[in-house]
């Protein structure tokens, strides 16, 4: 009962501010509207005893990196980019990929309704109990046999990134 | 449906308390750090302070509460409305949500989480929020100078704090502020004396992180009036100034916790040392007494019979912490001894932190913004980073000590990997020279 309030409530959070980030046209309101839609995400972690989850999408999503958004939004000139059309020449590309979309959400709705899914799409929820202590559990998964590989793979990746961000903003342009 | 509303409401009785008496006591003691800054300011430099509104000034906060609620609200012309009206709450709120996982005692505790110190980090870095978009919100050249200084220095040193933050983590082994403290009291050592180099990484990284003095470029006067909250007036400037304090609480408390022993007595596990537990009482007492005599020598019949009420609370206090230690063991007094006691343990380490704040602004100039910048990145990031690879390196040394009864005890891992980690700082304080010219053009 009180799990599908919070839910109800998260979810619905999440996407009306995800429709008001889009539509605004004033970017700072839209940077608002997705911090709102971020923290109501990591609402969601919270209801699903995923502390861990959630304090990581606090920590890097709304604390880091939409800060930097915040940040550099700040610094454009917005009188110009209000005045500027919102909806570009890409529209149908992005016309066609939500169409994709869509059509994958109802191929899974479909799926876990007939019964006979695949088990990807039947995963049956885990207890509670079996989450505590869950930042352990996270981290031995993540350092142990299946993940490890991918997991350092991930990290090397992003480590490159950040060298070549570094070395690009060192060059004088 | 109205006994389940009582049942669900039951286990939560106490922590709502709990809230509200963090959400009525913390504006006051915000206010009266305010004036215990400027008297330790006045103090510095060889003056009074405030004198005037009560004894010594102690009703200062209370006078100044009253004229910030009065005084008119104004909204700039060319403000964006919702959002200057949203960003001090945003301040406020964050700060407060803080106070929620710290442990002022073993009892008083609003949520014990088990991602607490990862809370107040995640917590913190929201509190950026009500500076950036209060600053934009403003549409002035100095509030947005402000803003945008305030979250290029927050994300950089939250990144230093974080790392001196693991370096206590790695000790404790657990994320729970309790499990922390509990952690300091089972190793029979404050975790300042495990990671020295941890906590003083800290203690710059949270004066950066709150926006004081020698870091307090977002709010430089000579240069930017009052960076974000130069349009700002009245209440709203009232709540800006609320969430700093109650952020300096917030980062003090995160200290106490993480390095000075939670709400332990000093040497909690050393029976010959029990005499320590006179000293809440002893303090108060003292404070009490001095009340007293500093009494017939008030200028005003009203303020005598103030120092005298002051002198009355001390007492009263004294009393409070007296009752558990000669209450007879076992009994309910004595029961309440580790709580009473605790939060006062805790409250004395959190006003220590804070005084060092207070020290470190009446001493020290004002950086130039790029000095903070290389100061961030340069120095305190490698060297919090060398840190906690040291600190993991000495753990492992001595867990494999453990493992074939022959090698490292942690003192001597311990010893060595922060001499290395100290050679490494000292080498980079001197290769990125701070005191290096930049052109003026490049200065942000």
């Amino acid at each position: 009962m009180l799990d599908s309030i919070f839910f109800y409530f998260f979810a619905g959070l999440a996407v009306v501010s995800a429709i008001l980030m889009v539509t605004r046209r004033n970017a700072v309101h839209s940077a608002i509207f997705l911090v709102t839609a971020l923290l109501a995400t990591a609402g969601i972690f919270l209801q699903l005893h995923a502390e861990f989850l959630f304090i990581v999408q606090v920590i890097l999503y709304v604390g880091g990196i939409m800060v930097l958004f915040v940040f550099v939004i700040m610094l454009v000139n917005l009188d110009v980019a209000v005045r500027q059309m919102r909806f570009n020449r890409m529209w149908v590309v992005g016309l066609l990929l939500t169409l994709a979309l869509g059509a994958q959400v109802y191929m899974v709705y479909r799926y876990v309704r007939m019964g006979d899914a695949p088990s990807l799409f039947n995963m049956a929820p885990a207890p509670a109990a079996q989450l505590e202590p869950n930042t352990q559990l996270i981290g031995q998964a993540l350092f142990s046999d299946p993940y490890v590989l991918p997991f350092e793979l991930a990290s090397i990746l992003l480590l490159v990134s950040m060298i070549g961000a570094v070395v690009m903003a060192k060059r004088k342009v | 449906m109205l006994q389940n509303l009582i049942d669900f409401f039951r286990p939560h009785v106490w922590p709502l308390l709990f809230a509200l008496v963090i959400v009525a006591v913390v504006p006051l003691l915000a206010g009266y750090i305010v004036l215990l800054e400027r008297k330790v300011m006045a103090d510095m430099q060889a003056r009074l302070g405030p004198m005037r509104v009560g004894p010594h000034g102690l009703l200062q906060p209370i006078a100044d509460a009253v004229k910030l609620l009065l005084k008119e609200d104004i909204i700039p012309e060319s403000a964006d409305k919702w959002i200057f009206w949203l960003a001090p709450l945003l301040s406020v709120t964050t700060a407060m949500l803080a106070m929620a996982v710290i442990p002022f005692g073993p009892f008083f505790q609003i949520a014990d989480l088990n991602i607490g110190i990862l809370f107040l980090l995640g917590v913190g870095s929201l509190g950026v929020y009500g500076i950036v978009l209060g600053g934009w919100a403003s549409n002035s050249h100095y509030s947005l100078m402000g803003a945008l200084r305030s979250s290029a220095q927050l994300v950089s040193y939250e990144t230093a704090a974080g790392m001196a933050v693991v370096s206590a983590l790695m000790f404790g082994g657990a994320l729970s502020t309790r499990a922390l403290v509990e952690a300091q009291s089972q190793s029979h050592m404050w975790f300042i004396f495990l990671a020295p180099v941890g906590f003083f990484l800290y203690l710059v990284a949270s004066i950066a992180e709150t926006n004081r003095a020698p870091f307090d470029l977002p709010e430089a006067e000579s240069e930017l009036v009052a960076g974000y909250m130069t349009e700002y007036s009245g209440f709203r400037w009232a709540l800006y100034f609320l969430a700093e304090y109650a952020n300096m609480i917030v980062v003090s408390s995160i200290a106490t916790v993480l390095f000075l022993g939670g709400w332990l007595r000093p040497f909690p596990n050393t029976r010959a040392l029990d005499f320590l537990d006179y000293v809440p009482m002893l303090l108060m007492l003292l404070v009490g007494v001095y009340s007293l005599y500093r009494a017939p020598k008030q200028p005003v019949a009203v303020q005598k019979m103030f120092m005298v009420g002051v002198a009355g609370l001390c007492f009263l206090l004294a009393i409070v912490l007296a009752l558990p230690v000669f209450a007879p063991a076992g009994s309910l007094l004595a029961s309440m001894k580790p709580g009473l006691h605790g939060a006062f343990w805790f409250l004395a380490k959190v006003a220590t932190y804070l005084y060092v704040f207070l020290w470190l602004r009446f001493t020290f100039p004002r950086y130039r913004f790029d000095q903070l910048m290389a100061l961030g990145w340069h120095f305190l990031i490698p060297v919090s980073i060398a840190n906690v690879l040291g600190v993991g390196i000495a753990l492992y040394l001595h867990r494999s000590a453990d493992d074939g009864g022959k090698g490292w005890p942690l003192a001597a891992a311990l010893v060595l990997t922060t001499a290395i980690t100290l050679l490494l700082a000292g080498w980079l304080a001197k290769k990125s020279d701070l005191r290096e010219r930049v052109p003026a053009g490049e200065r942000f």
